[in-house]
């Protein structure tokens, strides 16, 4: 396998760019692995990267009823920030952002991790004071975030709209500036050929239909359209899908699907520096390094598979954009697509061990699964290595809708969901 | 943008005069003192979520205001039927025969 370099981009300019090598095999499963992870996105990809490289197990596969990537992991709108309210939360949602910090160099694949600072935007009293107690929590627990007042915040974002008679006025945001924005396929193509390259099989197209369970009521193995796979060790990473595939294990979730929309402007010049999200008016922003506007949407009301999502949502979401950033006004919009994010009671992630011995989950990300992809991959990796849960991932057991030891960012508010 | 039937009112009518209550028919507990924790998190937390026909709950808000349940395809996200809320769980096997009577082609 190629090792990335500024020597091996040398060479292959000075012979054509012809002698490139795909970066990882089109795999056809074997009858048994160790592990099999179900779901090739950035999470599925990354928890076999960790295990391979972290733990040393290789006899590991990941299947995907799609193409590598082709779910939420190529659908959301690439945001990385850790300003959660709740310790839990703060602990797993920043170690992802020390791990994304160093991912390309860990990976030899540049996956674009850009700082270039998440602004939230407060436009009444209540987010004022929900943003300044976020921003009291994160400092106490170490994480980066501060407030700034409406001028400041213009100097920062310079497209910002801060009049007075705007009709969500901006009152002043907090600011996260180790947050940022990734090349979404690029994690999972750097996470595919690290694992890859270390022996793990990803074999795509081919759907898992069931979890086969022993007469001890343990994991044997899954049922796939290319026949039964055994394997000791079975993790569910299937988004939107979660609740489909634990069915067939008999686990009842307490997952929804909704679909989640976003859409892209035409290609412009660099104009907006940052990230911004207005959790109020629930539009989000940023300007993707190919110059297209990165536009989230808010999840439709209903639960759905569809992959579409309503116009209604995407109308809504504009108007507040163009209200905020007059400037964009007269932009077009190139395309809007759908993702189905499978959302838990408390908005909080479920992680790690199951009711099943040798069943693993790591689902429930709803809105905002991507920014947690290395940290989320790298600590299921490990509940999935030892069998029990890493200290990080610890509090987001499915066990907890029965304790009710729930982690309710939901409630939080002001966090984007 | 779905276009929804409301069963009072009669009439079918854009989503946005609606809001969706989740999903239908979960009872609440007659005794809630008599439920273990595994009970309170079905009742609670647990829901079917599934890929098909959903039942599930809507309201005209924006109209007549009443609740009302209805199936959806979650897939096609096409509406089976709405019905009353005091109206019996509709017969799924009916519902899709007459599905697809109504459309040969699937």
């Amino acid at each position: 396998m190629t090792h990335f370099s500024a020597l091996s981009l040398l060479k292959n300019a000075l012979t054509g760019q012809k002698n490139w090598q795909a970066q990882w095999p089109d795999s056809q499963p074997k009858s048994e692995y160790d592990v099999v992870i179900v779901g090739a996105g950035g999470h599925g990809l990354g928890a076999a990267h960790y295990l391979a490289k972290e733990h040393g197990i290789t006899n590991v596969a990941v299947i995907d009823k799609g193409w590598l990537g082709g779910g939420n992991t190529g659908r959301n709108t690439t945001i990385i920030r850790s300003n959660y309210l709740y310790d839990e939360s703060a602990k797993l949602y920043d170690h992802a952002v020390d791990l994304w910090e160093g991912l390309s160099q860990d990976l030899n694949y540049n996956v674009m991790f850009s700082r270039r600072g998440v602004l939230m935007l407060a436009h009444n009293v209540h987010d004022v004071q929900s943003f300044q107690r976020h921003i009291h929590s994160n400092r106490l627990n170490g994480v980066d975030n501060r407030w700034l007042t409406p001028h400041e915040a213009k100097e920062f974002c310079p497209p910002l709209n801060i009049s007075p008679n705007a009709r969500y006025p901006v009152m002043g945001g907090a600011l996260q500036m180790r947050a940022g924005t990734a090349r979404h396929d690029a994690v999972a193509w750097g996470y595919a050929r690290s694992a890859s390259q270390r022996g793990v099989d990803i074999i795509q197209n081919c759907p898992v239909t069931a979890i086969r369970r022993g007469t001890d009521g343990s994991v044997e193995g899954v049922e796939t359209a290319k026949g039964f796979i055994r394997a000791k060790k079975v993790a569910v990473s299937a988004a939107g899908h979660t609740s489909v595939v634990m069915d067939s294990a008999g686990v009842r979730m307490p997952l929804e699907s909704y679909p989640l929309q976003a859409l892209v402007s035409e290609p412009i010049k660099p104009i907006f520096p940052c990230v911004v999200m207005s959790n109020t008016v629930h539009a989000y922003i940023s300007q993707s390094d190919k110059g297209e506007l990165v536009i989230g949407s808010g999840t439709d009301q209903y639960t759905s598979y569809s992959q579409r999502g309503g116009l209604p949502l995407i109308e809504h979401t504009v108007a507040a954009i163009c209200e905020i950033f007059p400037i964009f006004n007269r932009m077009r919009m190139l395309r809007k697509w759908g993702g189905i994010v499978d959302v838990t009671p408390d908005r909080s992630p479920i992680l790690g061990t199951t009711p099943v011995p040798g069943l693993y989950v790591n689902c429930g990300w709803g809105t905002g699964g991507f920014k947690a992809t290395p940290g989320a991959a790298h600590t299921l990796a490990w509940t999935i290595a030892k069998g029990t849960p890493h200290d990080i991932n610890a509090p987001f057991t499915l066990d907890r809708f029965r304790t009710g030891r729930l982690i309710d960012e939901a409630a939080a508010a002001a966090v984007a969901h | 943008m779905l276009l929804v039937h409301c069963p009072y009112c009669d009439e079918t009518l854009p989503e946005l005069e609606f809001t969706y209550g989740g999903e239908a028919h979960i009872a609440r507990p007659e005794n809630p003192a008599d439920k273990t924790d595994d009970e309170w998190r079905d009742f609670l937390f647990i829901r079917t979520n599934v890929k098909g026909p959903h039942f599930e709950r809507w309201r005209h808000a924006h109209g007549c205001g009443r609740f009302f349940n209805a199936v959806r395809d979650t897939v096609s996200d096409r509406f089976l039927t709405t019905y009353k809320a005091d109206a019996p769980r509709p017969d799924l096997a009916v519902l899709l025969a007459d599905a697809s009577m109504k459309e040969p082609s699937k």
